[in-house]
């Protein structure tokens, strides 16, 4: 159980407050309601420019990163699909720093010339080092595209290509700032040795000024449904062949998520899951094999991917994928099948809580959900799952027309 | 508006004052088997840690522990490899376990109400394993073909090169595993070494989390008997390291975007009174985000997508090594500038301003270190590995908040010369 505090401040902030006063630590951390999804088509990458650039020094405060390792701190960011999210992890005694900080890259960025080249430079390092020089790193390049025909989703975080970043403008970078970076549009949570009324007049202080500014939104166009299957075949120059097959599946939001998390879980999670044994270990098909939700807040992917066994065909593996997916579509999994994968739920829910930082960011992830209290209750959605919720699911997501595949081969060598 | 807010000037901080460490308890088993134990956290949940000391390391069969203690899980006499995931997965649980040259560990994780259901499956796989010979061949296919594409990549051949470099192919902090390799696993063999090592004179046990009596008396119900005793054999001492390759080396791949670089040197362990102080010179130079290499090569030049040093500490020795992955087209000037930073630490003093940074970074770091239980576990593991006592801790921290700038100008004459250097670049020049 996972105590806080709420309290939404003149401008339009949300401020939640976990207070626990067994660490001398606190997490600040800030979730921008803003991701890949909200870029053009044209420009992507943008959004993860942006977390990048949100370093490169403040209205008032020409770094950001030396105040707060003086105050004996360190933070990072993430961006993905649907958000950008930033936190500190500090001294609770120096909390105020964190404030401070956040609070004038909130108000405004310093937009210098130098900051924009060198993100640029760097986030393009990363493009090549995650995604360009690594086997199989473009998987999610090609099969986005392939799953998806009109929603953002159809780009990586990390964007469409290289030259979306090369061209990025210090205008654009000013026009997406004034745009997204403002208190109505984020969730702040304070987890660790705080007062919770001593956080919301800090949070009044710091961030009180900053005017609210979110325009309203437009609807993110919907993907329509897909009504045949899809193929992709891709030559690389990587040592064993993978596939990638991506069902279209509920969003992160939706009643029926619990139900088709549980449905991977049985099929991929651990050593005792379906795929695992049944693929890898008896019929030798794959050296690796996972089947996973993306998990988005718009309508999401569910994957199932696996990496061959040299000397196994295209054909024998992906015959050996529809075999176990046809089983579980015709047939009810059993009772203890669902009472391990909700067991499973339960203890990691429990793992995860051990970290201050996991909590802050799960309050704040669940607050941008809908509701904050979800980190307490989302146990007992899961707990009603049933075993014909878990086939309904698999009825509905595993079939061919609702699929996209993607065959990535290892070249011939010359 | 608030008038009275300056936001040119940070608020006023306070010195992060003297850090207490919650010490593990020693309790033992009734077989002897040391159990060291920290109750924390509110969470009621346990990590139970077997730690087993590996023994004598042979070249010709280099990936018998690692094996041998990753496949604890893939059948008894009893039980299957799948019928043993279930006992575990189906209680919530989580079993992992984790191998370096030095040692190996076995770990369960579980919710305590848990404890007594999964007790017995840990029980069962550290004493009873047979290593089948179905699952050795899946294991020796799945790995091989995994290390054959770790191999397509600059950083991951960059790693393991970099060590085979400093500490040769006799030894095991250096030797260089290649594919071939799986295939001499054998059957007889592993179950010979399992018999011998997996005993409980060479076990130690680390557990964290919710502990209290009842959870000792469990541990000791399952783990405590004299049915997996065996010859204590003293550990053998590990081969002498000897190798002098050549300082500069240079791994083409062809078609690579970035070139991965390290470069370093062997260095003592935790054990050297000068661990400390170097561990500050380490993080001026590359040990956090606002270091010196990452501020020049990542921040300045935008070379990167990130930079840093380390230092390494194994049972042995140890290594300092800076690592990065830079744009194919870049390498030449990133490593002009790696080696400009380090000659600047030699030939000038860290600014006063600069050096109250890092300290307190490195202790806002260490209390972060010690946040959880399992944290606890980790940091306790770290000194029980080289014979240290908690005092270790207190002396770094000492040193963290006293050394002066002319001890590091010191510490870098000293260590970071370059003639002791080796350099290793894999990708394109």
């Amino acid at each position: 159980m996972i105590q806080f505090q709420s309290h939404t401040i003149s401008n339009g902030l949300k401020v939640i407050v976990h207070e626990d006063a067994s660490t001398p630590l606190v997490n600040v951390n800030i979730l921008y309601k803003v991701g890949a999804r909200d870029e053009d088509s044209s420009r992507t990458g943008f959004a993860h420019l942006f977390e990048h650039l949100m370093f490169g020094g403040s209205v008032n405060i020409a770094d950001f990163d030396g105040p707060l390792q003086v105050a004996g701190g360190d933070n990072n960011a993430f961006t993905n699909n649907d958000i950008t999210n930033y936190y500190e992890t500090l001294p609770a005694t120096n909390i105020e720093t964190a404030f401070w900080l956040e609070s004038d890259r909130m108000l405004s960025l310093a937009f210098t010339d130098k900051s924009l080249e060198v993100q640029r430079s760097v986030v393009i390092e990363e493009f090549k080092q995650r995604y360009l020089n690594q086997p199989y790193g473009d998987v999610w390049l090609l099969l986005r595209p392939l799953a998806y025909k009109v929603h953002p989703y159809q780009w990586a975080t990390i964007g469409k290509e290289i030259s979306h970043i090369e061209n990025a403008t210090m205008e654009d970078v000013k026009s997406f700032f004034f745009r997204y970076y403002c208190p109505d549009n984020a969730i702040m949570t304070v987890a660790g040795n705080v007062k919770a009324s001593e956080v919301f007049e800090l949070a009044e202080k710091w961030f009180g000024e900053i005017k609210r500014n979110i325009a309203p939104r437009a609807q993110y166009p919907k993907e329509p449904e897909q009504t045949e299957a899809r193929s992709l075949t891709v030559e690389r120059d990587i040592p064993f062949d993978a596939i990638y097959k991506a069902y279209h599946c509920c969003s992160r939001l939706d009643p029926e998520f619990y139900a088709v998390d549980l449905l991977t879980d049985i099929l991929s999670r651990g050593k005792s899951s379906r795929l695992y044994n049944s693929l890898l270990k008896q019929k030798k098909l794959f050296t690796e094999i996972n089947a996973y939700h993306t998990a988005d807040f718009d309508q999401s992917l569910l994957v199932v991917e696996g990496k061959l066994v040299k000397g196994v065909s295209m054909e024998q593996a992906e015959a050996g994928i529809q075999e176990e997916i046809q089983k579980i579509v015709n047939e009810t999994v059993s009772d203890e099948e669902l009472q391990k994968v909700k067991n499973k739920v339960e203890s990691t829910m429990e793992f995860s809580e051990m970290d201050l930082s996991s909590r802050s960011l799960n309050l704040a992830f669940a607050e941008y959900m809908g509701n904050a209290n979800l980190v307490n209750t989302e146990i007992n959605l899961y707990q009603k799952v049933s075993k014909a919720d878990i086939q309904n699911q698999a009825r509905k997501i595993f079939r061919n027309e609702n699929c996209s595949t993607l065959y990535y081969l290892a070249q011939k060598k010359k | 508006m608030n008038l009275t807010l300056d936001r040119t000037i940070q608020p006023d901080l306070v010195e992060i004052g003297a850090v207490t460490i919650q010490e593990a308890k020693l309790s033992k088993l009734d077989n002897g088997i040391p159990v060291y134990y920290i109750n924390s956290g509110f969470q009621e949940l346990i990590k139970i840690e077997l730690l087993f000391m590996n023994e004598s390391f042979n070249a010709s069969n280099p990936l018998l522990h690692s094996a041998a203690n990753r496949m604890l899980s893939d059948g008894t006499a009893k039980y299957t490899a799948q019928q043993l995931a279930d006992g575990v997965d189906y209680y919530g649980a989580f079993y992992e376990t984790e191998e370096n040259a030095d040692y190996c560990t076995v770990n369960l994780y579980t919710l305590t109400k848990h404890l007594e259901s999964t007790l017995p499956f840990l029980r069962e796989m550290v004493t009873k394993a047979v290593f089948p010979e179905s699952e050795l061949g899946v294991y020796k296919q799945n790995n091989k073909q995994r290390l054959i594409v770790e191999n397509e990549k600059v950083g991951s051949i960059a790693r393991r090169k970099f060590n085979n470099i400093l500490f040769g192919d006799v030894h095991p902090y250096g030797y260089f595993t290649t594919p071939d390799d799986f295939d001499k696993l054998d059957r007889t063999v592993l179950q010979a070494y399992h018999s011998k090592h997996y005993i409980s004179d060479n076990c130690t046990i680390i557990v964290s989390g919710k502990v209290n009596d009842g959870t000792l008396s469990l541990i000791n119900k399952y783990l405590g008997d004299a049915g997996w005793k065996g010859d204590s054999k003293s550990v053998s001492a590990l081969p002498a390291m000897n190798y002098v390759g050549d300082k500069t080396q240079f791994i083409e791949k062809e078609g690579a975007v970035q070139s991965a670089i390290r470069i370093g040197r062997r260095l003592f362990n935790r054990n050297h009174p000068d661990y400390p102080g170097m561990a500050v010179l380490n993080t001026v130079l590359g040990g956090y985000f606002g270091s010196r290499l990452m501020s020049n090569i990542r921040e300045d030049k935008g070379y990167t997508y990130g930079i840093g040093s380390a230092l390494v500490s194994m049972k042995q020795e140890g290594y300092f090594f800076i690592s990065t992955e830079v744009g194919a087209d870049v390498t030449t000037p990133a490593l002009t500038e790696i080696y400009k930073e380090i000659e600047i630490l030699k030939n000038e003093l860290v600014e006063e301003e600069e050096l109250a940074m890092v300290r307190n970074y490195m202790r806002g770091t260490f209390i972060k270190g010690i946040e959880s239980a399992f944290h606890l576990a980790d940091r306790f593991r770290s000194i029980h590995i080289h014979g240290l006592g908690y005092d270790y801790y207190q002396n770094y921290l000492e040193k963290v908040r006293t050394i002066e700038p002319e001890e590091i100008r010191l510490l870098a004459n000293k260590y970071l010369n370059s003639s002791e250097f080796y350099e290793l670049v894999v990708g394109r020049k």
